[in-house]
């Protein structure tokens, strides 16, 4: 076992690790924070997305220990402390962007990780920076709805609802 | 339409803040005092002896407390199936042993054979490595023909032969059917496969059993689409707990489709083992496990003949199925192919004469139970493509040869055994026709031919049976349980409302939709109602969520327990008001005498109630709570038209889905938003079913498509946004809110809108191509193309 030590949203944390766990074990057994799921173990759905140091990374690809020092954001540090969902959160439920909300906490991370790269976003390139997220629920429409709608365009013209 | 509340109304979601702050409670969020985990060593080979196990060197390694095998299980009942299907010689179905661990024989790839329970996921998965399997492989049986050849290997040694049952319908309609199909003008004529799919729900399943000594309770937290259900066959069937001692709890759950309505050994396995090792034991399935333990979906092999006269009109349709049942039968895998098939093949058409053949065949492959549509796709499919066919070879426009057979009166007894209540198949047809822009095809066709693509589309239409089901006529077809739902309403003193529903929510947006209806019944607002649902000590009693039912049938015994908590409210209005009951109106929120300006809100009834001060206590009891059961009178039937635009590059065969719409009727619609939703999800699936997703075995059992690197799933950059329509409604007749249910029509309409289209993308490039098996992969087309 090794400690590790990081920053997780905000706050410096740190736990005992084994070398072969990853970081989202970690983040979830570690830390209790359950908000990043894991929904495959061949780093192909995405739920588990984070950032780590500010970089999109899927939590199963990398283990505990090459994280130490690092700084972490989870789904958790997303909202206002005072519980004001983010823009990103309120056009994900302003527009029906998730049912079973289990591949969620990975699409809103892709979408904070795309809107900073790119503000404006063509429906193709949302689209494209998806193909590392799976959702099973909802066919994109509406993910990809919410994701024009939170980088500030006009969603309206978009059929259905 | 009412702008934020109320019945039709977009409400947002309420759900979603937890979802999107990642505080949802997942089954394998939880983590209870003590866990032990469990991993289950699986058989590598299809089908095999088991000669002997050597757990001697693993019992002895760090943090292992127990190591499980088929020997623990013998005095256990086998996981139960919970549909017996009658053949058509009138003989029940070959019911093979189901194990919790497998016991003698390994049946298929991901068949448990050990359970390893340790200190940590880990320690159980190194002790795993170290057990001495001696497995003596004996040859597979994969495909369903091979497997019904007299020489055949046999998946269960105790059965006759590999068939499950031969199944007709409806039997005494063979021989005539057999007449009019050789005396028809013209039989068109398809052999096609609908191809296995795996649901792949985004959350894995978990198991968690934990048992209390000093109560004798055992608890098992699943990631179910149906406690109360799981409740009742384990603790009836297999480890004989009475429903007082047990309690299932299915907390938020990430997505169903199906394949979260079974029971399955390792939930069985938790609670059983929870109390051997006097530890709560917790079992996550990892996806590579989910491929080769989850119940499969689909997996038919059809041949349809669909007799017509010299105009077009059907005469008679025949089918011949097979339907691979895997190694063993799972919860509700043979009514599949028979009831929620057999009598859809109807379809949307006065088709007089109709029979179903089904073979259900046994093979060393994962069991293959309900997904998303559950044996209606399956009619859907095969139905939609053969009159696609016919309007070929007749000379017909495929949607007039449609409009020409439509049923229009209603209701409507079909030759399958259904009556439907009602449906309008030109409403929705000419909606379709609009909303995809039918008449803008030609010159988006010209655009694509002049970037070197070939354009297509595809229409069809589909009926579906939803609302699963009267009780009293799934008994006589085998099903082994009752199909109704139940709800308390439990009014609290101040006015606010908890609702206790045996309906699920995996994704569907109940607690959301359900205080909707409530507040819309009551004229409250729906922030005063709350949904209780997925643990079976805080509902009486529930069936689940599959099917299309929640609202059909769970929101029917929320409105009958809602009209009791009314009748009773009014009562005690009446003495508050010291008018006569039949005086008493309800309108928003607040109880008034006909005509008089007098009234009480609701929040001084509901007090009333609690502190019966003034109150008629010698005519009726203390409280606001009340309970009703709902046993549907008939299914429900959606049903609508779907059209498809593709894309294929002629280079190398890749179709990619340009436009996409769906108009459907679902009858009247409480949430549009959330319907929406579900139809896009539906959609989805369909294309994945229709371009991408196929489980392939090899000729020795094992999945080659067994994890996300195989197995195609859909992503954002396969489809397009869809244009969905609901606004043809024909309410359902027969159920107090006249909806008819919508999560499934989305996957049951479009795979063969998707393979309509592009056969239709090649014949008018020239090429004499009447179908193409699903997926629809650059390979195949091109192969197609070429041939």
């Amino acid at each position: 076992m090794t400690q590790v030590t990081m920053t997780v949203n905000g706050k410096a944390v740190s736990g005992e690790a084994e070398g072969r766990t990853l970081l989202s074990q970690f983040l979830r057994d570690g830390l209790g924070l359950t908000g990043t799921h894991v929904g495959c173990d061949t780093s192909q759905c995405g739920a588990c997305s984070v950032h780590v140091n500010g970089k999109l990374v899927k939590s199963c690809t990398m283990f505990a220990i090459e994280a130490d020092g690092a700084e972490v954001s989870t789904v958790e540090g997303e909202a206002d402390e005072d519980g004001t969902l983010s823009t990103i959160q309120q056009a994900f439920q302003e527009h029906h962007g998730l049912q079973c909300g289990f591949c969620t906490p990975g699409m809103v991370m892709a979408t904070k990780s795309l809107l900073a790269e790119n503000p404006k976003p063509t429906e193709a390139e949302i689209r494209a920076y998806l193909s590392g997220n799976i959702c099973r629920c909802t066919g994109y429409h509406n993910i990809v709805k919410a994701i024009m709608a939170a980088s500030g365009q006009d969603v309206s013209a978009i059929a259905a609802e | 339409m009412p702008a934020d509340g109320g019945i039709g109304a977009s409400t947002k979601r309420r759900e979603d803040v937890r979802f999107l702050t990642g505080n949802g409670n997942y089954t394998d969020d939880i983590n209870a005092n003590g866990q032990a985990y469990v991993y289950f060593l699986r058989s590598e080979m299809a089908h095999a002896k088991i000669n002997g196990i050597d757990t001697s060197d693993a019992e002895k390694m760090d943090g292992v407390i127990r190591i499980f095998t088929g020997e623990d299980f013998v005095e256990v009942g086998g996981v139960p199936c919970g549909w017996e299907v009658t053949d058509r010689f009138g003989n029940a179905m070959q019911e093979p042993r189901h194990p919790i661990l497998a016991h003698g024989k390994a049946r298929h790839v991901g068949d448990p054979i050990c359970a390893i329970v340790a200190e940590t996921l880990e320690q159980a998965r190194d002790a795993a490595e170290a057990i001495e399997l001696d497995l003596e492989e004996l040859p597979a049986v994969i495909d369903m023909k091979s497997a019904l050849a007299k020489d055949s290997p046999k998946v269960h040694d105790e059965l006759e032969s590999n068939l499950c049952y031969d199944w007709g319908f409806v039997e005494e309609n063979r021989d005539a059917v057999d007449e009019a199909i050789k005396n028809a003008h013209h039989v068109t004529t398809l052999e096609l496969r609908n191809n296995r799919l795996i649901a792949n729900p985004m959350e894995p399943r978990v198991a968690i059993g934990m048992f209390d000594r000093t109560t004798d309770e055992h608890t098992l937290y699943t990631t179910s689409q149906n406690p109360h259900v799981i409740r009742l066959l384990m603790g009836a069937f297999v480890l004989g707990i009475p429903e007082h001692k047990l309690r299932v709890i299915s907390p938020d759950v990430g997505g169903g489709f199906g394949t979260k309505i079974f029971h399955y050994a390792e939930e069985a396995f938790c609670t059983f083992a929870a109390k051997a090792v006097n530890r709560p034991v917790k079992w996550t399935c990892s996806r590579s496990e989910a491929f080769v333990s989850d119940a499969h979906g689909r997996d038919h092999v059809t041949k349809i003949e669909l007799a017509m006269d010299k105009d077009g009109n059907f005469l008679a349709l025949r089918t011949d199925t097979h339907a691979n049942m895997g190694a063993y039968l799972s919860t509700f895998a043979p009514s599949v192919p028979t009831w929620l098939h057999g009598t859809l093949m109807a379809g949307n058409y006065k088709t007089p004469l109709i029979y179903v053949n089904v073979k259900a065949v046994f093979t060393n492959t994962v069991p293959v139970d309900a997904y998303r549509g559950a044996g209606r796709p399956e009619a859907s499919f095969q139905l939609e493509r053969v009159i696609d066919k016919a309007a070929h070879e007749m000379g017909i426009d495929p949607i007039e040869l449609r409009r020409q057979n439509f049923i229009t009166e209603f209701p409507y007894a079909t030759p399958v055994a259904v009556e439907y209540d009602t449906g309008d198949y030109n409403a929705t047809m000419d909606k379709m026709i609009e909303i995809a822009d039918l008449a803008g095809f030609e010159k988006r066709a010209a655009e694509s031919a002049d970037n070197g693509k070939l354009r297509g589309i595809g229409v069809n239409c589909y009926i579906e049976a939803c609302g699963i089901a009267p009780s009293n006529l799934v008994g006589q077809l085998g099903a082994r349980a009752g199909l109704y739902e139940s709800a308390t309403v439990r009014v609290n003193a101040t006015g606010s409302i908890s609702v206790m529903t045996g309906s699920h929510s995996h994704g569907q947006g109940h607690e959301t939709a359900f205080p909707q209806v409530i507040a819309d019944m009551l004229g409250i607002d729906a922030s005063q109602v709350d949904i209780v649902h997925g643990d079976t000590s805080k509902v009486p009693m529930g069936m689940g969520t599959y099917g299309s039912r929640s609202l059909a049938v769970g929101g029917s015994a929320m409105v009958r327990a809602t009209e009791k908590i009314i009748n009773k409210a009014k009562k005690i209005a009446a003495h508050l008001l010291e008018a006569s009951e039949g005086d008493i109106e309800l309108k928003d929120g607040q109880f008034t005498v006909a005509g008089t300006d007098k009234s009480v809100a609701w929040g001084d009834v509901t007090l009333a109630a609690y502190v019966p001060h003034n109150y008629p206590l010698e005519d009726l009891e203390p409280g606001l709570e009340e309970t009703a059961f709902y046993d549907p009178a008939n299914f429900t039937y959606p049903s609508g038209a779907y059209a498809c635009e593709v894309e294929v590059d002629p280079e190398t065969g890749k179709v990619t889905i340009e436009r996409f719409s769906a108009a459907d009727d679902f009858g009247n619609i409480v949430n549009p938003m959330i319907v929406d939703g579900q139809v896009h999800g539906g959609i989805g699936q369909g294309i994945g079913q229709a371009l991408l997703e196929q489980a392939v075995y090899d000729d020795d059992g094992q999945l080659i498509s067994g994890s996300y690197m195989d197995y195609a799933m859909p992503r954002a950059d396969d489809v397009p946004f869809y244009t969905v329509d609901h606004s043809c409604q024909t309410p359902c007749t027969h159920n107090p809110l006249g909806v008819k249910g919508c999560g499934e029509a989305g996957a049951i309409g479009s795979p063969p809108a998707v393979v309509n289209a592009v056969v239709d993308a090649l014949r008018r490039a020239g090429q004499d191509i009447t179908h193409i098996d699903m997926p629809l992969t650059p390979s195949r087309v091109w192969q197609a193309m070429q041939s």
